[in-house]
C-alpha cells in the first residue's frame, strides 16, 4: 500500500504543487465560494428603504417565498415540465439506440445524423422553432391559423407550455442517443448472440437483456436530464416565450432571474438561488449514486 | 424487428431533427417582405446573397454578425483553453505530489460540480460588476472557468497511466516540470483535445451568462444576438437576415461535433460520467 502510494506520488515537493492548483482555486475561490457564500448571507437580509445598507430578517425571504402562490406554482410547473422532458427525451433517446445498433447498417451515419443537434444551443433551438410556427409568419404557424385551430402560444398558456417542453425535449434526445449508444456499443456481443442462439428475437433481447445491462447508464441519464430541463431550458424560454403567457412557462431558474435581475429583490432572488441550490445539490448526490453503481 | 421497419422510423427521426434546420435555411434564401406578410414558398428563392450579407455585414438590430461570430469564437476558445490549463495543472498536482491539505484543494474543486452557473449567476453577476469586469471578455470568460469536469477528467486519465513512466523519468534525473512537459503533456493530447471539443460547444452555446454581463452591442455573442433580433417576435423583423445568422450561429459548434465526431463521444462521455 505504501509502495503503490509512494509510487502513484512521486513528488515531495511543498509549494509547487500548490502553486500548480493556485489558479484554479483562485477562480474557484473568486467566482464560486464568495458568490455562494455571499447568496447565503443574503439571503438572510432585506435591503433598507435607501438601498444602502442589509437589514438582518432571520428567514423571512424563505417564508415570503413559500407563502408566494405564484412561487409555488413555479415549483410545480418546474418538476412537471423537466419529468415531462426528461421522460420524453429519455425514451425517445433510447429507443433510437437501440434501433440504430440493432437493426440498421451504416450505424455511423446515422450516428452523425442523431448526434448533431447536442452541439444547438438551446436558445437557437427556440429561434428555428419559432420561425416554423409562428403564428403570422411560420410556414406550419400559418397554416395551423388558416386551418382555424386558435393557434397562437403568445396568448394561450397550454400551448406556450406544450411547446416549450416539446422543444426542450427535441433538443435533448441527441444527448440521451449518444450516451445510450455508446452503452449499447459497450456491452459484449457474445451476450446477445447467445440470445439469439436461444432464438429470442430483437425486441426481447433489447427488453429483457440490453436495457438491464445499460441501468445505470439509464439512471444517469435521468438525473442528467432533470438537471438540463430546469436549467438549460432557460435560453429556450427566453426566446420563445419569456416566461409568458401569463407566467404559463415560468420555471425556478426563470423566477429567479427576473427577480434578481428585472426586479433588482435581492434578497428575494439570494433566497432563490440558495433554493435552486439545494435542488441541484440533491439531483447531483444522485447522480453520485448513479456514478457509484456503473461498471 | 424488420430493418426496413427501422430504417423508416430512423429515417422519420432524423428528418423530424433536421427540419428546423431546413426550414430556416430556405427562409434565408426569401425576401423578408414575403416572410413577413406570412406567405413563404415552400422552394428556396433568390434572395441568399443578400440576406448572408445584410446579416454579415449589418446585423439585424445588433452588431454586424461577423463580429458577433468573432465574439463567440474568443469566448468558446477562451473557455476551453482555459479551462485546460487550469485542469491540467491542478490534475497534476493533485495526482503526482504528496502535500498536506491535498484532501482540502480537491473538495473545494470538487464542490463546483454541485452547482451549474445558471444557479450562482445573480451572486456571480454582483461580484464580477464589483471587480470592474461586466462588459470585458474576461467577464464573459472568467466565471465559466470554476468547474471541476476537466480536473475529474484529467485526474482519471493521469491515474490510469503506468507508474513505470514516472519511475523511468525520475531515475533519468527528471524534476516534475521536466515530467509535466516532456512525457505527461503529449501523453494526454487526445485526451486534452476530447475535453477541447466538448468545452469549445459548451462556451459557443452559453446563454444566461453572457445575456447578463454584456450591454454593449458589439460584444454580444451570437446566440444571443439572434434572440435579440426576433425581439418580440413581430411580423415586420428582417427574417431572411435573421436565418442567415441563425445558421452561421449554430454552424460553428456542429461542424466541430460532427467533423470530430470520435473524439468528441469519447470527451463527453468521459467528461460527464
Amino acid at each position: 500500500m505504501s509502495r503503490e502510494a509512494a509510487a502513484r506520488e512521486p513528488f515531495g515537493e511543498a509549494v509547487l504543487p500548490w502553486l500548480l492548483l493556485a489558479p484554479q482555486l483562485a477562480v474557484t475561490g473568486i467566482f464560486f465560494l464568495w458568490p455562494a457564500a455571499w447568496a447565503f448571507w443574503q439571503s438572510f437580509h432585506i435591503s433598507d428603504a435607501f438601498g444602502t445598507s442589509l437589514i438582518f430578517v432571520g428567514l423571512e425571504n424563505y417564508v415570503l417565498l413559500a407563502e408566494d402562490p405564484l412561487y409555488r406554482d413555479a415549483v410545480v410547473r418546474s418538476f412537471v415540465f423537466a419529468s415531462l422532458v426528461a421522460g420524453f427525451a429519455l425514451g425517445v433517446g433510447v429507443g433510437l439506440a437501440l434501433l440504430v445498433e440493432n437493426g440498421a447498417r451504416r450505424k455511423r451515419v446515422w450516428q452523425a445524423l442523431l448526434t448533431w443537434p447536442y452541439a444547438l444551443a438551446p436558445a437557437t433551438a427556440g429561434v428555428l422553432w419559432l420561425f416554423l410556427l409562428h403564428p403570422s409568419v411560420g410556414l406550419i404557424g400559418t397554416a395551423l391559423v388558416r386551418a382555424d385551430t386558435g393557434w397562437d402560444w403568445r396568448i394561450n398558456g397550454t400551448q406556450a407550455f406544450l411547446l416549450v417542453v416539446g422543444i426542450a425535449a427535441w433538443k435533448q434526445v441527441a444527448y440521451n442517443f449518444i450516451f445510450a449508444f455508446a452503452a449499447l456499443l459497450a456491452l459484449p456481443r457474445s451476450l446477445i448472440e447467445a440470445a439469439e442462439m436461444d432464438g429470442a428475437g430483437k425486441a426481447r433481447i433489447a427488453w429483457s437483456i440490453q436495457l438491464p445491462l445499460i441501468a445505470p447508464t439509464l439512471f444517469f441519464l435521468i438525473v442528467v436530464n432533470l438537471v438540463y430541463a430546469f436549467f438549460d431550458s432557460f435560453g429556450l424560454i427566453h426566446a420563445l416565450t419569456r416566461g409568458g403567457p401569463a407566467n404559463a412557462t415560468e420555471t425556478l431558474v426563470y423566477r429567479a432571474f427576473v427577480d434578481g435581475h428585472v426586479n433588482h429583490d435581492l434578497g428575494r432572488s439570494a433566497a432563490q438561488s440558495v433554493v435552486l441550490l439545494v435542488v441541484v445539490a440533491a439531483l447531483t448526490l444522485l447522480q453520485f449514486r448513479a456514478m457509484g453503481r456503473r461498471p | 424487428m424488420k430493418r426496413s421497419l427501422a430504417f423508416l422510423t430512423l429515417s422519420v427521426a432524423a428528418f423530424l431533427l433536421l427540419a428546423p434546420v431546413l426550414v430556416a435555411l430556405l427562409g434565408a434564401t426569401q425576401p423578408s417582405e414575403v416572410i413577413a406578410r406570412g406567405s413563404m414558398a415552400w422552394l428556396p428563392g433568390g434572395e441568399t446573397a443578400r440576406n448572408l450579407g445584410e446579416a454579415l455585414t449589418q446585423g439585424a438590430g445588433t452588431a454586424p454578425v461577423w463580429r458577433l461570430l468573432l465574439n463567440s469564437a474568443v469566448m468558446a476558445a477562451g473557455i476551453a483553453a482555459g479551462k485546460i490549463v487550469l485542469s491540467l495543472l491542478s490534475a497534476f498536482a493533485l495526482v503526482y505530489f504528496r502535500v498536506r491539505g491535498r484532501g482540502i484543494a480537491f473538495a473545494l474543486i470538487f464542490l463546483t460540480l454541485l452547482l451549474p452557473v445558471e444557479v450562482r449567476i445573480v451572486p456571480t453577476y454582483d461580484v464580477v460588476v464589483k471587480m470592474g469586469l461586466s462588459d470585458s471578455m474576461g467577464g464573459l470568460i472568467l466565471p465559466l472557468l470554476a468547474s471541476a469536469t476537466g480536473t475529474l477528467l484529467l485526474r482519471q486519465f493521469m491515474r490510469d497511466l503506468p507508474r513505470e513512466l514516472v519511475d523511468a523519468a525520475r531515475i533519468d534525473g527528471a524534476g516534475p516540470l521536466a515530467f509535466f512537459w516532456h512525457i505527461l503533456l503529449p501523453l494526454s493530447r487526445t485526451s486534452v483535445a476530447a475535453l477541447g471539443v466538448v468545452l469549445f460547444v459548451y462556451g459557443w452555446n452559453q446563454y444566461l451568462w453572457p445575456l447578463l454581463i454584456v450591454t454593449r452591442a458589439e460584444l454580444d455573442t451570437v446566440i444571443v444576438a439572434v434572440v435579440k433580433m426576433i425581439g418580440t417576435g413581430e411580423a415586420m423583423s428582417d427574417w431572411g437576415a435573421i436565418m442567415a445568422a441563425a445558421i452561421l450561429a449554430l454552424l460553428p459548434p456542429v461542424i466541430v461535433v460532427l467533423a470530430l465526431q470520435r473524439l468528441f463521444v469519447r470527451g463527453l462521455i468521459s467528461a460527464e460520467k
